[in-house]
């Protein structure tokens, strides 16, 4: 993340993404796999690290090996193998929902997974439980916890998709695409861009 | 990191700042929009710091107003910032001189830099 002055000189927060050049490996049809979709592919990614049945598979798009596929629905335009998508695909000031990998926060406690507010003061006889969880429940009845009752665990690391993120600006020389506003997951990670 | 600065550079206005430094007089013109009118106020005074690294980057500007000091911080990006205009060099040995705020008057003087 970064910050960056706009036009009415305000200090904007944004997040600038390296979106592309991606490259079609892929077109699903209705008649071969029962529904529409375009696999794009992005990022290099070394032969001797790719398996020989992916090998074949990027060849057959007539491209190098490729670290991330994803498939994407919805296209306008009709693709076909080895097109090359880019950040023209993005305007200035419209609206996209951005998909990532949150940071992963290890092994954490109610209050930092839920939100949980803690116990409360630190006087009044409070020893150490000021961040526990308190009850999970009743007695005898109903003599279990319910499922989905929330509590300590691995936190983070989820799929997180934030939406309507404003395009600030696209910058077709680098392939950037530069955001208002933070996006999920650790610097250098992958995202998913939707318009 | 690279490509951080390709974006940052893309916002840039265009502005030239002259290079300054602490104790140097200058005056900042400043554009300033109140409703729909727009109007250009100059903001004369002595860089007391500089501070921040790239698009953060700012300095500090103070000057006695009658007998009130007044401090403001602007940002090097800011598109709102016309232009500066060098006045003055001063001579100081500090890169950030706060003892000015104690001084008032003959005292609160800077020795010019020759160049």
């Amino acid at each position: 993340m970064t910050s960056v002055f706009g036009a009415d000189g305000k200090s904007y927060p944004c997040t600038v993404i390296e979106a592309g050049p991606c490259i079609v490996t892929q077109v699903k049809t209705l008649d071969n796999d029962g529904y529409e979709a375009v696999q794009l592919a992005f990022d290099d990614k070394k032969e001797k690290n790719t398996t020989k049945p992916m090998v074949g598979h990027f060849q057959k798009a007539g491209t190098e090996p490729k670290a991330k596929l994803v498939e994407f629905k919805g296209f306008e335009q009709a693709l076909n193998l080895g097109d090359v998508i880019s950040v023209d695909l993005f305007e200035e000031n419209s609206f996209v929902d951005i998909t990532g990998v949150s940071k992963g926060k290890g092994f954490q406690g109610v209050v930092t997974r839920h939100g949980f507010g803690g116990v409360g003061g630190q006087t009044h006889g409070q020893h150490n439980r000021g961040r526990a969880p308190g009850s999970v429940g009743a007695s005898s009845f109903p003599s279990r916890v319910f499922p989905g009752m929330r509590m300590a665990g691995r936190t983070g690391g989820d799929n997180v998709k934030v939406e309507n993120l404003r395009v600030l600006k696209v910058i077709p020389e680098n392939n950037l695409i530069v955001v208002k506003g933070s996006v999920p997951g650790a610097k250098g990670s992958y995202l998913i861009i939707e318009k | 990191m690279d490509l951080l600065k390709v974006a940052q550079e893309a916002f840039r206005t265009g502005t030239e700042i002259p290079s300054f430094g602490a104790g140097d007089s200058i005056s900042v013109h400043y554009r300033i929009v109140e409703g729909a009118k727009e109007r250009i106020q100059i903001f004369k005074g002595v860089v007391i710091q500089i501070k921040g690294e790239g698009v953060n980057k700012r300095f500090t500007v103070r000057k006695m107003s009658g007998n009130v000091g007044v401090e403001r911080i602007f940002p090097f990006n800011s598109p709102f910032i016309e232009k500066v205009e060098m006045n003055r060099r001063g001579k100081v040995r500090r890169a950030r001189i706060f003892y000015l705020r104690d001084l008032t008057g003959k005292s609160a003087r800077i020795k010019e830099r020759r160049m």
